[in-house]
């Protein structure tokens, strides 16, 4: 597909460039559609947290004579009683099937261990009950959240320390938890039940979503630095440039990953049904695609707008107007260019000020073929130009 | 082999990693031959199953264990059992009172009892010290001949240990004394050794039932602590009988009668002076020798908060002037005097270490029971299971089956992105793989890391960010190939620059995992853990493999000289011919023809 690699091309030199920073709007309504679904999801349907986070009854069956099979049975048993509900079986020992279910009072409880003195062949008596604690208790969940805290803040010291500006560090904030909170949301409108495996997704997800997003920014740091440097972007053009040009590796990378917890999916979709792995699978994908979506559509022009309030900004912006109202008069009035000088006007590209000495736009060829310094061709030094030996 | 004087550099780095490679392996082998490591990663409960324990709580008396304490227990065990917190346990309460533990694999009988013991330590003073001996029980009667040589040797053999610079060492004695006050306990007539000194001590101790039983004791060392009634227990503790040990009851405002950990000696003790949560912190190790060498001796130490650096100060202050038995300070865990050093000089620096009979493993346990916090009651297991795995091995294989599928394609959509470029991604993707299967079952051996479903998950989504390091790489490349650069020139300096993105954004989420690591508990630190392993593993292979390889590939025809194929080409890339553009810079025909094309 020689077209992608055109596309590249065009994005990186600028030929092509989709204006990504300067129609925020349009994406913060995209996102404000998602984080309304997301609250419906979260306060609406509110999250089905697992057994693992409530605690619940367990009913332990001992001396069972044949324990064939005995997952299904013994979720069978319970959910004739109780659809739908969520049931954890596993087997103790050699005859000994224990099943975990949400609490159940007094009756309900009495009934299980009917049915399930029916469905494994065994005296009531055989069956023990008793409630059972959660396993993520609300101390873990109170360690990860400090934890949370504390990474929260570090991270904003190091972004902010590294990219000079914590501007920078309070927009991937932005973006870290707009991509939660959509993933999160859009876990709970699925109707999965979150359980450990889910959270540990959720984790991954802030990782990879902070990821993303700095590697975006190490790019619009680069492009913004050289526009401040030269003065012919605005800092809204930069990061859009930067966004653009770095437009190719957010796809690449986000097809890569999400390539793997695609299939994840679909094979716990339809060999699978409900289990640890869709869970996993789900929140990944959501929270992948989310976080390559935020770290472009959502972080940079959420830094744009924070840094363009800025007056060394305001001034930049101005420079930079200048710059192009000008370069765009020399087009008009230049009709023939041989391009190369044009061209330097167009090469946005602030990749390159480093190794390059910018030759002024717009100049013209001599006679000779030589490009005439814009000096010799206009403003206020014209000086006398030397004739050429013949006519002297 | 004539390589190429460029290709030196890189295939040096190559090298490096293939030794890497191969000492881990290697390191892996010899531990699965030598040691107990298996070849293939540990698996966590979900995946594997294991056992299931049932502890009840010890009550004493008739008081009930109130939820805040039972809460306190779940979250110490949950320390004590997954003191790494990659080993994947669980720990739920059931039916109010009992607590569940749920390990994976089968753990050894020594890790289960540790799990039960409160490890409540606490630090009193010896106020009478007797041979265990059950039958010539001259002791507690006080025939002031015994006791006199017990006393002694048991001295003499505590202070030889002595060491110069190391002012917070003590050592202990029960062990070594022994033998030796067992053979004098049992010899009727005194042997000459006594000197001076013993003679002060039967006196208070025979005398003391008698005449002090109303006293009020000035301090805890004061021997009117010990009533008759204490003074009958002491004669009728049977060391020898673990029962009566763990029926003793250890108050701490009063007196206790106990044994050594080796059921060797017998102690009446003050009540106690110090006891665990003034401990912060608490490690185990050789002891270091009077000039900083490993002795061979294992030791536990203990740092103390102000509180205990005040009281043990006190305690030292006291017992020094004091004669033996009563200059000892006795550590009691769980009921038992694990060791009752004297100490040589005043303790006050917060820092004790205690030497007992350890060995390496023992006093590792008993620094993180200690380092964990004591629990608030002692358990005992009313039931031991294995369990089942709660995920089919269905999920797994299919889940490894699309794990597979998906790499397939993440193969396949390289290969069409990069050409052959697309090779170094899988090989790099290969190496990373490679590596990172060697390091999980390495920690799996080593520290007892598992592995669960929500861990491969993990490690696969995990590729992901890998592959992303290439992509920034050779998106950099092609981006000074499109500035004309030669593939060369290219390569380093996008290098340079994709170096740069690839270092912050890992050190970004090396930061996120270290901090959830330290302050997380249970699955969540599993979890910083492996983001930790694959964002090291990420760096190594991108710095050690892929930079070098395209370096050297670099200087090969095929993509030196951009071919079709290569992913390189200047063609594809929109730098057709590089031309000079006056002034130390050059432009590209590619770029003028289109520029002249919007222009015009």
């Amino acid at each position: 597909m020689s077209s992608f690699a055109e596309f590249g091309n065009d994005l990186y030199t600028g030929k092509r460039s989709i204006d990504i920073v300067s129609r925020q709007k349009t994406w913060y309504a995209v996102s404000a559609v998602l984080l309304v679904l997301a609250t419906i999801g979260l306060f609406g349907k509110g999250l089905n947290v697992g057994l693992e986070f409530r605690g619940g009854s367990e009913f332990r069956v001992s001396s069972v004579t044949s324990t064939d099979g005995f997952e299904s049975r013994g979720k069978e048993a319970v959910r004739t009683l109780d659809a739908g509900s969520d049931v954890k079986v596993s087997r103790l020992g050699t005859n000994t099937v224990r099943i975990e279910t949400e609490t159940f009072d007094s009756t309900k409880t009495d009934q299980v261990k009917v049915a399930l003195s029916r469905e494994f062949k065994v005296p009531v008596n055989k069956i023990t009950a008793s409630t059972i604690g959660p396993s993520w208790g609300a101390s873990v969940s109170q360690k990860a959240i400090t934890a949370l805290i504390w990474f929260m803040v570090l991270v904003s010291v190091v972004l902010a320390l590294y990219f000079r500006t914590w501007k920078m560090a309070l927009a991937a904030l932005v973006a870290l938890a707009h991509d939660l909170f959509i993933t999160v949301g859009i876990y709970a409108l699925a109707g999965f039940q979150v359980t450990p495996a889910s959270v540990i997704g959720f984790l991954t997800i802030l990782g990879y979503s902070l990821y993303d997003t700095v590697v975006v920014f190490d790019k619009v740091r680069e492009n913004t630095l050289a526009a401040e440097g030269n003065g012919r972007l605005s800092y809204s053009q930069a990061a859009n440039q930067a966004v653009n040009q770095t437009l190719v590796r957010s796809i690449n990378t986000s097809v890569v990953a999400l390539l793997p917890v695609a299939s994840i999916l679909f094979i716990g979709i339809w060999l699978l049904g409900p289990g640890t792995l869709l869970d996993l699978s789900l929140a990944l994908f959501v929270g992948i695609a989310v976080g390559t979506y935020s770290s472009i559509f959502i972080a940079t022009p959420v830094l744009a707008d924070l840094r363009e309030r800025e007056p060394a900004m305001q001034e930049l912006k101005k420079r930079a107007e200048r710059y192009q109202a000008a370069q765009s008069r020399r087009a008009a009035t230049v009709p023939s260019v041989d391009g190369l000088g044009a061209q330097d006007g167009e090469d946005l590209d602030g990749t390159d000020i480093q190794d390059t000495v910018p030759v002024p736009a717009g100049s013209r060829a001599s006679a000779s073929g030589r490009p005439l310094h814009p000096y010799v061709q206009s403003g206020p030094r014209n000086q006398p130009k030397r004739p050429p030996k013949s006519k002297r | 082999m004539a390589t190429n004087a460029r290709n030196r550099g890189p295939l040096r780095t190559l090298a490096a990693l293939m030794v890497i490679i191969f000492g881990l392996y290697g390191l892996l082998t010899a531990a699965s031959i030598w040691g107990e490591a298996q070849r293939t990663p540990k698996l966590g409960l979900d995946l594997e199953g294991g056992t299931q324990l049932i502890l009840k709580p010890k009550i004493v008396g008739n008081q009930k264990p109130s939820e805040g304490q039972i809460l306190k227990a779940v979250d110490i065990i949950r320390n004590r059992v997954n003191s790494t917190g990659v080993s994947e346990a669980e720990v739920t309460t059931q039916g109010g009172g009992n607590i569940v533990v749920s390990l994976p694999g089968t753990p050894d009988s020594a890790t289960i009892a540790s799990l039960q013991k409160s490890s409540q330590l606490r630090v009193r003073a010896v106020l009478v010290e007797g041979s265990a001996a059950p039958l010539p029980v001259p002791a507690p009667t006080g025939t002031a001949t015994g006791k006199p040589t017990t006393k002694p040797t048991s001295k003499a053999t505590s202070k030889t240990k002595t060491t110069g610079k190391a002012t917070s060492k003590t050592t202990s004695a029960p062990k070594s004394g022994f033998p030796r006050a067992l053979a004098a306990a049992t010899t009727p007539a005194p042997t000459g050794k006594p000197t001076a000194k013993p003679k002060v001590t039967p006196k208070p101790k025979a005398t003391a039932p008698a005449t002090a039983p109303t006293a009020k004791p000035k301090d805890p060392s004061d021997l009117a602590w010990v009533t008759p009634d204490i003074e009958k227990a002491f004669t009728a503790l049977n060391c020898a009988n673990p029962k009566a040990i763990q029926d003793i009851v250890d108050d701490p405002t009063k007196p206790m009668v106990t044994c050594s950990q080796d059921g060797s000696t017998k102690y009446i003790l003050g009540p106690a002076e110090l006891a665990g949560p003034d401990i912060t912190n608490a490690t185990s190790g050789l002891q270091p020798g009077p000039n900083g060498q490993p002795t061979g001796i294992y030791e536990v130490r203990l740092d103390f908060n102000a509180t205990g650096k005040k009281a043990f100060c006190d305690v030292t202050t006291r017992i020094i002037a004091l004669p033996s038995p009563r200059n000892q300070s006795a550590m009691v865990l769980d009921n038992r005097v694990i060791s009752a050093p004297v100490p040589e000089v005043v303790l006050c620096s917060g820092q004790v270490s205690i030497t007992g009979s350890f060995t390496a493993a023992s006093s590792k346990v008993l620094a993180d029971q200690l380092k964990f916090g004591a629990l608030p009651m002692s358990f005992v297991q009313e039931t031991r299971d294995d369990i089942t795995p709660t995920l089919g091995g269905e999920q797994l294989s299919r889940g490894l089956l699309a794990g597979a599928i998906g790499l397939l394609l993440v193969v396949l959509y390289s290969l069409f992105q990069y050409r052959a470029l697309g090779l170094v991604t899988v090989s790099s993707l290969l190496i990373a793989s490679a590596l990172t299967y060697a390091v999980v079952t390495l920690f799996g051996w080593s520290i007892g890391f598992r592995l669960t479903m929500a861990g491969v998950a993990g490690l696969i989504v995990s590729i992901g960010i890998t592959a992303d390091s290439f992509i920034i790489y050779f998106e950099r490349v092609r981006d000074e190939v499109r500035d004309g650069r030669a593939l060369r020139a290219a390569v380093e300096t996008g290098w340079k620059r994709a170096r740069r993105t690839i270092l912050i954004s890992d050190a970004v989420n090396f930061l996120a995992a270290v901090v959830l690591y330290v302050l997380a508990a249970s699955n969540v630190r599993g979890f910083a853990f492996t983001l930790m392993l694959t964002t090291v593993i990420d760096i190594v292979v991108v710095f050690l493999f892929t930079h070098p390889l395209l370096s050297i590939l670099a200087n090969t025809k095929f993509f030196g000289e951009g071919h079709k194929w290569s992913g390189l080409d200047p063609k594809r890339l929109g730098a057709r011919t590089v031309t000079y553009a006056g002034r130390g810079r050059v432009t590209i025909a590619a770029r003028r023809a289109a520029a002249e094309g919007s222009q015009s």
